[in-house]
């Protein structure tokens, strides 16, 4: 009897493992889910969560016989950078390349937008508004401040552009190149509505193009006004969401800008439509050798400054990007990270909003537990803008150090002296966009032979 | 009151707006003609005192940009962006004005004796227009705030997406543009409109010849319902 039941056992058809589909996948289907039971796209705050190419996919070098390296702790690796060299009477002198990104009151609390200013002028960096004007605290506790000049032109008004150290004319921005946002009534608060004239708790929509200039030649003509009502003090940067680098840092040049902001498609927004951030514009990695080509064509690298942004973790991603050609690098999303936001201490909080730690992007809804992406008077109490100033100054010294930690161990006594000749890349795609060879080859697609 | 003047054949737009952002105790009352402007843009730029200032001729972009307190009279034309994002004082075109006259003005009167293009008004955010020719399309988008009067005719898709702005027109309107609708004058706006033409030298023209318009206010709130809508 026992053997003919192992035979039975042994003749029984096999079954298959069940087999998630790599196209239709967990995510995919409960975005189809929710589009089906809603009949409204997602919209989130956040940069592309996708995996894309990005600075993980290059390495550098380092010394050996070829090169000298520089005794860490020893030898002195320059960190600092000017921007605004070209036209401005008063550039900028900062003493990190890591620069905070332009994020709005609105979309950040005051305390945030407070820790950022306290955190950032601690390292000797700066801080940059958003939509929606300056705000006194921002001003207050910044000591360098950028202020953006953006389509909708919340809260615009001449004395903050005279009291600003620097103005950044906001085309585009990475997660939404040709986008322009959307701020949801509950987040519309008293204060926010009237910073920018609109009535109380309405959906407020920013705009995606500039009201009053179309084109290049009509933005020289807007960059001039501003430079005439400061007096040619401030520098004038340019903000573009990555899409056509070459072109686009090229006529920002012809348009009279002192600084290029590039921001590729992992930098963060308060809040867009998910279709918009992981389909629309180029990952950071893939934009950067086009921006510098441009500049170099025309005789402006190091000139006209490039600030490039979007993904920037650590201080081998800063190294990576002054290394391919930018003289400095944005933080948004980091920057909150380090402020506190996703934190997993707040773990039983983010469950009941249905996410976890790490992955909660529902920044329009006010909800945010950590009190960094809300207007809810109680939630913001949770951010203590000294303690998190603090944490963020650690963060950007922490990078800043291993910047050095990199260039040093390539021989070179300031970031700016990394160049493209320190790397190389792991895969063929970061090879051929960041046009450096691929590791154990001298082979760059596109440029060389294999 | 003291006359000053500037002739940009001679004299740099830069050091022209750079004697007009002086200290203001220095420049209040005083009066500024400024000679010779052949379409120059970016002129009387960001002024802050009260100026009296008289661009006697033709100018380009942006002329009296971003002003607060200060008069500017264009004897002429202005390019594109008159006025823009004004926050007071009083702007008078007695020519043509390009596109996006006014656009984002939050405070003060901008006043056109002539046609206006495209777009005028455009992101109104509190400021006043008075426009005594006719406007081009797409005329108060979006406009925040403030009041729009348009002795003239308007173009297509006017106030399109507007916000709280009023809008009070005396000719035809070729279409209006996304949850802008005519609205009921009420006895308040009458007295604004009445003001504002007494102001901008209409008081002849009566209140009772215009048509307001504002927001539906359907798409305050984003809903799928409205997609079509945009």
């Amino acid at each position: 009897m026992s053997d003919e039941k192992s035979t039975d056992t042994i003749h029984k058809t096999p079954q298959t493992s069940p087999r998630q589909s790599a196209t239709f996948d967990e995510y995919t289907n409960s975005e189809i889910r929710r589009a089906a039971a809603t009949g409204i796209y997602d919209i989130r705050g956040g940069g592309s969560k996708r995996k894309l190419p990005h600075f993980d996919d290059l390495l550098f070098l380092g010394a050996s016989v070829s090169r000298y390296p520089l005794e860490g702790y020893r030898e002195k690796c320059g960190t600092d950078v000017v921007l605004g060299t070209r036209f401005a009477k008063k550039p900028i002198y900062l003493k990190t390349p890591v620069t905070i990104a332009g994020m709005s009151f609105g979309s950040l609390s005051g305390p945030t937008k407070e820790a950022l200013g306290r955190g950032a002028s601690a390292v000797g960096t700066s801080t940059t508004t958003g939509d929606g004007g300056m705000t006194p605290e921002e001003r207050g506790h910044s000591t360098t401040l950028v202020y953006q000049y953006l389509p909708s032109r919340y809260g615009m008004n001449p004395d903050d552009l005279r009291k600003a150290d620097a103005i950044e004319v906001v085309i585009g921005q990475g997660a939404k190149p040709g986008g322009g946002g959307m701020l949801l009534g509950q987040k519309i608060t008293k204060r926010v509505a009237k910073m920018r004239c609109l009535p109380e708790g309405i959906d407020q929509r920013s705009a995606c193009r500039h009201p009053d200039w179309t084109g290049p030649d009509d933005l020289e003509i807007k960059i001039a006004e501003i430079r005439e009502i400061t007096d040619w003090e401030k520098p004038i940067y340019v903000k573009i969401g990555a899409t056509r680098p070459y072109f686009d840092v090229a006529l920002a040049v012809k348009a009279g800008a002192d600084v290029v902001v590039l921001d590729g498609m992992q930098g963060g927004t308060a809040a867009t439509q998910e279709v918009f951030i992981e389909h629309v514009g180029l990952p950071i990695l893939a934009a950067i050798r086009p921006a510098v080509q441009a500049l170099q064509d025309l005789g402006m690298h190091r000139k006209v400054q490039l600030i490039v942004s979007g993904g920037i973790r650590n201080g081998a991603d800063v190294a990576k990007a002054l290394a391919l050609g930018a003289d400095a690098v944005a933080i948004g999303t980091a920057a909150l990270i380090a402020l506190g936001d996703n934190d997993p201490h707040l773990e039983k909080e983010y469950r009941k909003l249905g996410t976890t730690a790490g992955a909660y992007d529902d920044w329009h809804e006010g909800k945010d537990p950590a009190g960094i992406t809300t207007q809810d008077p109680e939630l913001m109490k949770r951010v203590d803008p000294i303690k998190a100033g603090h944490r963020l100054a650690n963060y950007i010294t922490v990078m800043t150090m291993e910047a050095q930690i990199v260039a040093r161990a390539c021989g070179k006594s300031h970031l700016h002296n990394l160049e493209p000749e320190d790397l190389v890349a792991l895969t063929i795609e970061a090879s051929a966009m960041a046009q450096v060879p691929l590791a154990g080859t001298s082979w760059i697609p596109g440029v060389t032979k294999f | 009151m003291e006359t000053l003047k500037f002739d940009l054949d001679t004299k740099s737009l830069r050091e022209v707006n750079q004697f007009l952002h002086g200290d203001a105790s220095g420049l209040n009352g005083k009066s500024i003609v400024i000679e010779n402007p052949n379409g120059a843009h970016n002129i009387a730029v960001g002024l802050k005192a009260e100026l009296d200032v008289t661009i006697k001729g033709h100018a380009g972009y942006y002329a009296a940009g971003m002003n607060q307190i200060a008069k500017v009279t264009i004897e002429g034309s202005a390019g594109s962006g008159v006025a823009e994002n004004m926050m007071s004082g009083h702007v008078h075109v007695k020519g043509f004005a390009s596109n996006a006259a006014g656009a984002t003005a939050n405070g003060g009167l901008l006043v056109i004796d002539g046609d206006a293009g495209l777009r005028c008004a455009i992101a109104l955010k509190g400021a006043d227009i008075v426009v005594g020719g006719s406007v081009g399309s797409f005329s108060a988008f979006m406009a925040q705030a403030g009041n729009f009067v348009i002795l003239g005719d308007a173009g297509e898709g006017l106030g399109d997406s507007i916000y709280e702005a009023k809008v009070f027109v005396r000719g035809k309107v070729k279409s209006l543009g996304a949850d802008c609708e005519e609205k009921t004058m009420n006895a308040e706006d009458r007295q604004i409109l009445a003001d504002l033409l007494k102001k901008s030298g209409y008081a002849d023209v009566s209140p009772d010849s215009f048509k307001q318009y504002g927001s539906a206010r359907t798409l305050y709130h984003f809903h799928v319902d409205n997609a079509g809508a945009y």
